[in-house]
């Protein structure tokens, strides 16, 4: 540690903790992000740093006599554009193509430019997804355009109430209420043939698919901690959009 | 069963997926290979032998490898890959049906619905963990030998 300047540690904390803020705010697994920001340091030579993640925060030490540094992880959301971005820039600060400042201008870079597909664009790949999964499951073909209709606008109003109230449960909770209603007006008007497929083809988007992904490999890596938040997200998450369903159904 | 049109609709499903995840705009296509090989995997399965949840295995099991080998290719987390390919073996149809079924007080009904539903979940784990551990040992022997080949030694 000696060899290493003071200015230089603390841009290299700063260096790793971006970087493992960027990833856990993006959707990547809690063991890869310590796996990155290990690596990352020892290519900086620090070779007996510890660091521990968990969804909401992660602290990094650099070594036994040095101060921990911690940084909080307030939203997450789901870029994986930015963990692949991230991902290369370890890889490239690793094999000695970049500097360290050159690594922190480029992750600072990435921290800040939006890199999300059009919102049209998405709710159009929601709005597909629905549409194919309606076919899948073994729908009707004449059921397609609710299935697709459904699906959009039910990803439209929990982007929607997400971005105003930032409570995701809630967003959850009303689109799918909103999916539900939206269905049983179509097949009670005559239109909708199968509400059911309609229904399981319109919430697809909102699964939590990644969430449920990460924490079965986070379990199996043995970060219990991140595995079981992560589990309790995704369980929320499923809870709220049945929630939702079951209302509508109840009546 | 029409294996064309599922291909081509579980191909288009897991590419929206990887849309809606913003995975990065080169690897869309492989994203959407990733869910067809696993929804094609399942339902072949299914078709043949008649248990969801082997069937469900199966397809977890070819994604997660199919993500680790285009991982490597492409030198991204292997994440981006295996998502949306999961996506179509996400017990969605079984956990409605149970959900439903409390709904209208069919608790029996229910109940045998939501244990298929969990059976399935933990085959799509057991599917991931499965494959990552023998994709793992395959490329710790991999890396071995090519280090033995150009004369290196390990630690």
């Amino acid at each position: 540690m000696a060899q290493i300047g003071e200015t230089r540690r603390e841009l290299a904390l700063d260096c790793f903790l971006l970087a493992g803020k960027i990833l856990m705010e993006n959707g990547a697994e809690t063991y890869r992000v310590e796996d990155t920001m290990i690596r990352m340091a020892v290519s900086q030579k620090m070779t007996n740093s510890h660091c521990f993640v968990t969804p909401t925060g992660i602290m990094f030490s650099p070594s036994d006599e040095l101060s921990t540094r911690f940084v909080r992880i307030n939203n997450r959301q789901t870029d994986l554009e930015r963990v692949a971005l991230v991902n290369s820039v370890s890889r490239r600060l690793v094999a000695g193509e970049f500097t360290l400042s050159q690594a922190y201008d480029e992750l600072q870079k990435i921290d800040q430019t939006n890199l999300k597909f059009n919102i049209w664009l998405q709710i159009l790949a929601a709005a597909t997804a629905s549409g194919c999964f309606l076919i899948l499951l073994g729908g009707s073909w004449t059921d397609l355009p609710f299935a697709f209709v459904f699906g959009g606008t039910g990803f439209i109003i929990v982007e929607t109430i997400l971005e105003r109230t930032r409570v995701k449960f809630f967003a959850e909770f009303i689109g799918s209420l909103a999916i539900g209603l939206l269905a049983l007006l179509a097949v009670h008007s005559g239109f909708g043939k199968d509400l059911d497929t309609i229904i399981i083809g319109s919430i697809m988007p909102l699964v939590p698919g990644l969430l449920i992904t990460n924490a079965v490999r986070d379990l199996m890596a043995g970060h219990f901690v991140s595995g079981l938040s992560k589990g309790a997200e995704a369980f929320l998450t499923a809870f709220a959009i049945g929630g939702g369903i079951a209302l509508i159904l109840s009546f | 069963m029409n294996w064309p049109l599922e291909a081509f609709l579980s191909f288009l499903a897991a590419g929206a997926f990887g849309v809606i995840f913003n995975t990065p705009r080169q690897t869309l296509i492989s994203c959407g290979l990733v869910g067809m090989t696993g929804w094609l995997i399942y339902r072949s399965y299914n078709f043949m032998m008649d248990d969801s949840v082997q069937a469900t295995f199966a397809g977890a099991f070819g994604v997660a490898i199919v993500a680790h080998l285009l991982a490597k290719k492409f030198k991204m987390p292997m994440i981006i890959f295996s998502v949306a390919g999961i996506i179509p073996l996400v017990p969605g149809s079984k956990a409605y049906n149970a959900m439903r079924n409390i709904v209208e007080n069919n608790y029996l009904e229910a109940i045998t619905f939501a244990s298929e539903a969990l059976m399935i979940s933990g085959a799509v784990a057991m599917g991931l963990v499965f494959a990552e551990v023998l994709m793992q040992s395959f490329f710790k022997h991999q890396a071995k030998r090519i280090q033995k080949k150009i004369g290196m030694t390990l630690e």
